[in-house]
């Protein structure tokens, strides 16, 4: 599309000073009056000129740096700006809070600005160096796949040998396991936004049902979390085809709607219903998994049973149990990524990918919408499913503060960020989204602040997240450079 | 019958507010074409400054209440709107012609970080305020437990949202700045061609819903007299319902939808269960969509190739 703009000429002092105007008046009140209570409830404000004055400067600050940051010195603001960053975190306890926040999220806009002039200018410079009607070969395109899956299991063999490293300790086995949690409702919720196209924001409904279906079948019944396991994923994928029964038809935007309505819902029933559920107090006494049934995780286990350590003759340490739910997490996360990759390959993969590039003409030639976006659904909820029952016996507990809708959300950006359909960009993402902030304990108090503002920074900057995987699998080469040379021509009408 | 009758009462009320908040949603949808999700987030900010400017007031003394009530409604009006303009400028303008949900995206992200914001410079707690009016009329007196009463507030907010809605219908019809909104909502492209400044419409379109928003805002922080910083997602998330619900992009049909949404909820929660209000409101917004996808106003879209 055409961009349509009017040319603001760029004065930057005048840019600086409406900005600190706008500045003054949107902090005015909500940041210079505190409204403070005490236990009668009666307000009173405190008063707090300095935080104005403190965003006022700072957005002036910002705002004049902002040219340099998008133009020629763009390297050196973005370096400038990024140790700044890491200057702030490491003095936080000699700021105030808002004083901390704000040079925070000035410092991310200004670092964010400068490398993404610097990575633009790049591409431009390697677009064009490259001729644009450059033939993709099967050979180049077999020499990348070897490629790859050679990268794929050195990952892999990494992540096996993880906690038999000397520094993997309780701490960095418990961050890997939460990683590897979002990994798995990452690479799950991929195949329905990122192959099909369908904004999801409602996939926490099945990581829930999938969690209360553990924890009721092992609480009441009894089975046992290998057996549970399964059925978590057959009753989310369930739930996945009782909510994309009727929904599936919607377009887009509603859709995505109805999904978030979908997983309230469910978090609502679940924090009403008190016979089923427990209410907001959750269900406690989630059991933990056993060692494939043979053998459990206790330092005395009770009469008539062998635990872990006493079958293999080991030490009792608290650390098998971490391990062992490393390498189930660990598993589910390489079936969620090599289903997600197999499926690609096959017919309703190719689906898949078609109805999101255009549903019209998949209509056209045939192909049933509603029955192919049913299964991206129910499939992707099965995984959803299989995270949640694995969160219940990791915690022991569950409760429906877990799965509000901000973990959807938290995983949405994972898939969007990380590029919609490329599951390395998943992974990387969520090392970013879930690991940065445990990295930075000094920012934990605002990490919903950073995370809100790197969403909005990221897509500015690369809408199509950090990896574009949304290429089509299939495409005639020949047609993509004609597409290129098509979309190159529109780019420079004015 | 006049229990009936009351929460019929209590519905509209609500309903008011819930369409107030839906025509800032409808307009930048049938403009942009993208879910404004930080919307509810600009009705939390605008009731927030509301209940800042009255405690203010309140300090130095002013008792007189529909002085209190104008100056919390215009600074309320002011500093949201500004709210308004900077999200579209920061967040949603470098992403026109991106592709949607890009757009939303960055919708969820600035709603995130405005709702953080508002916890980080106000704190977790429940903020409330003395009912400043307590006034109430009773209409139908039917002995004891049998009254139909309505309150000062209440005819304030309908009273409100009549006035404002009969004003938008009359700026999107009749005005200049409403003929630019209808051409940048047809083919913005050519609107521009046509010497329309489509950047201009679309930050005035963010300017208005956001005053919508802090009137919506401030009338129910003076309503219940309590606001926190989370009002804003069940607030905007229902707004959005009735939006869809009377058919998007259409102002009539988002106070439809509003209405119909309040008294529902109203009828709902005294009937049959308070605990599953919200839930009411989902399954409506499913139901419409199932039966009548483009609401109970809206055109019907044809799918373009």
């Amino acid at each position: 599309m055409t961009e349509i703009r009017n040319q603001q000429g760029g004065l930057p002092w005048r840019d600086a000073f409406f900005g600190s105007i706008r500045a003054f008046i949107l902090s005015v009140a909500i940041v210079g009056m505190r409204t403070t209570s005490d236990e009668t409830g009666v307000l009173w404000i405190d008063y707090k000129p300095w935080d104005v004055v403190t965003i006022v400067a700072t957005v002036f600050v910002v705002r004049l740096l902002l040219p340099s940051a998008r133009g020629a010195h763009s390297l050196l603001v973005g370096l400038a700006a990024l140790v700044s960053v890491f200057a702030i975190i490491g003095y936080a306890r000699h700021f105030g809070e808002i004083q901390f926040a704000t040079f925070l999220v000035a410092g991310l806009v200004l670092s964010v600005a400068g490398f993404a002039s610097v990575a633009a200018a790049n591409e431009r410079m390697r677009t064009l160096l490259t001729p644009a009607s450059q033939p993709v070969t099967a050979g180049a395109l077999a020499r990348r796949a070897s490629r790859n899956r050679g990268l794929v299991l050195l990952g892999l063999a990494a992540a096996v040998l993880f906690p038999f490293l000397p520094f993997a300790d309780r701490y960095w086995l418990d961050l890997a396991i939460l990683i590897l949690t979002y990994l798995v409702l990452g690479w799950g919720l991929n195949i329905v936004v990122g192959l099909a196209g369908l904004l999801d924001l409602g996939f926490v409904a099945f990581y829930a049902v999938g969690a209360y279906a553990y924890a009721l079948l092992a609480i009441h019944l009894d089975v046992s979390f290998w057996l549970a396991l399964p059925l978590a994923a057959l009753l989310a994928a369930f739930a996945g085809f009782l909510l994309g029964f009727p929904v599936l038809r919607l377009r887009g935007d509603y859709f995505a709607i109805v999904t978030l309505g979908f997983g309230e819902i469910i978090r609502i029933v679940l924090l009403n219903w008190s016979e089923m559920s427990g209410g907001p107090d959750g269900l406690t006494g989630v059991p933990r998994p056993s060692f494939f049934g043979i053998a459990g995780f206790e330092r005395n286990p009770s009469e008539g049973e062998t635990a872990f350590h006493q079958l293999f003759g080991l030490e009792f340490s608290t650390m098998h149990r971490i391990v062992f739910l490393y390498f189930i997490v660990l598993a589910l996360a390489v079936l969620a990524s090599y289903v997600a990759k197999t499926l690609r390959r096959m017919p309703i993969g190719r689906a898949w990918e078609a109805l999101r590039e255009d549903e019209i003409a998949c209509q056209a030639v045939g192909i049933s919408r509603a029955s192919i976006k049913l299964w991206a659904f129910m499939i992707s909820a099965a995984f959803g499913g299989m995270a949640g029952a694995f969160f219940a016996t990791r915690q022991g507990y569950v409760s429906p503060e877990s799965f509000t809708f901000i973990e959807s959300a938290i995983v949405l950006a994972i898939v969007v960020l990380g590029g919609m359909g490329s599951q390395l960009g998943v992974f990387l993402a969520t090392l970013l989204i879930i690991g940065l902030p445990e990295a930075f304990r000094e920012v934990e108090q605002y990490r919903m602040l950073v995370f809100g503002a790197a969403m909005v920074l990221v897509m500015i900057w690369k809408p199509g997240g950090l990896l574009a995987g949304r290429e089509p699998s299939v495409r005639y080469a020949q047609v993509k450079n004609r597409m290129r040379k098509k979309l190159s021509v529109l780019e420079e009408t004015p | 019958m006049e229990y009936f009758a009351q929460q019929v009462l209590n519905g509209l009320t609500i309903g008011s507010v819930y369409g107030l908040i839906a025509v800032g949603y409808t307009m930048v949808y049938g403009i942009v074409g993208m879910i404004n999700f930080a919307h509810g987030e600009i009705y939390m900010i605008g009731a927030f400054v509301g209940v800042i400017v009255l405690t203010v007031l309140g300090s130095l003394g002013i008792t007189f209440v529909p002085l209190l009530i104008a100056v919390a409604l215009i600074a309320s009006i002011v500093i949201t709107s500004v709210y308004g303009y900077t999200l579209e400028k920061v967040a949603y303008r470098p992403l026109r012609g991106s592709t949607r949900l890009a757009a939303l995206i960055s919708a969820i992200g600035m709603s995130i970080f405005l709702q953080n914001f508002v916890l980080l410079v106000q704190g977790a707690r429940v903020k409330s305020v003395p009912q400043l009016i307590t006034e109430r009329h009773v209409l139908y007196d039917g002995g004891p437990g049998a009254m139909v009463t309505v309150t000062n507030s209440q005819l304030l907010i309908m009273g409100v949202a009549a006035v404002v809605m009969l004003a938008f219908g009359f700026l999107v019809a009749k005005t200049p700045l409403g003929r630019s909104q209808r051409a940048c909502a047809q083919d913005k492209v050519m609107a521009a061609y046509l010497g329309v400044q489509v950047d201009r419409t679309i930050a005035t379109t963010f300017v208005l819903g956001a005053a919508l928003a802090a009137v919506a805002g401030v009338l129910v922080s003076l309503y219940y007299g309590v606001v926190d910083f989370f009002v804003g997602f069940v607030a905007g998330i229902k707004a959005f319902t009735a939006a869809v619900l009377g058919g998007i992009g259409s102002i009539k049909g988002a106070f439809l939808g509003g209405i119909i949404l309040g008294l529902v909820e109203a009828l709902w929660s005294s009937y049959l269960s308070f605990a599953y209000k919200d839930v009411a409101a989902f399954s409506l917004l499913i139901l419409i969509l199932l039966v009548r996808p483009t609401g109970l106003i809206g055109r019907p879209e044809t799918e373009k190739v």
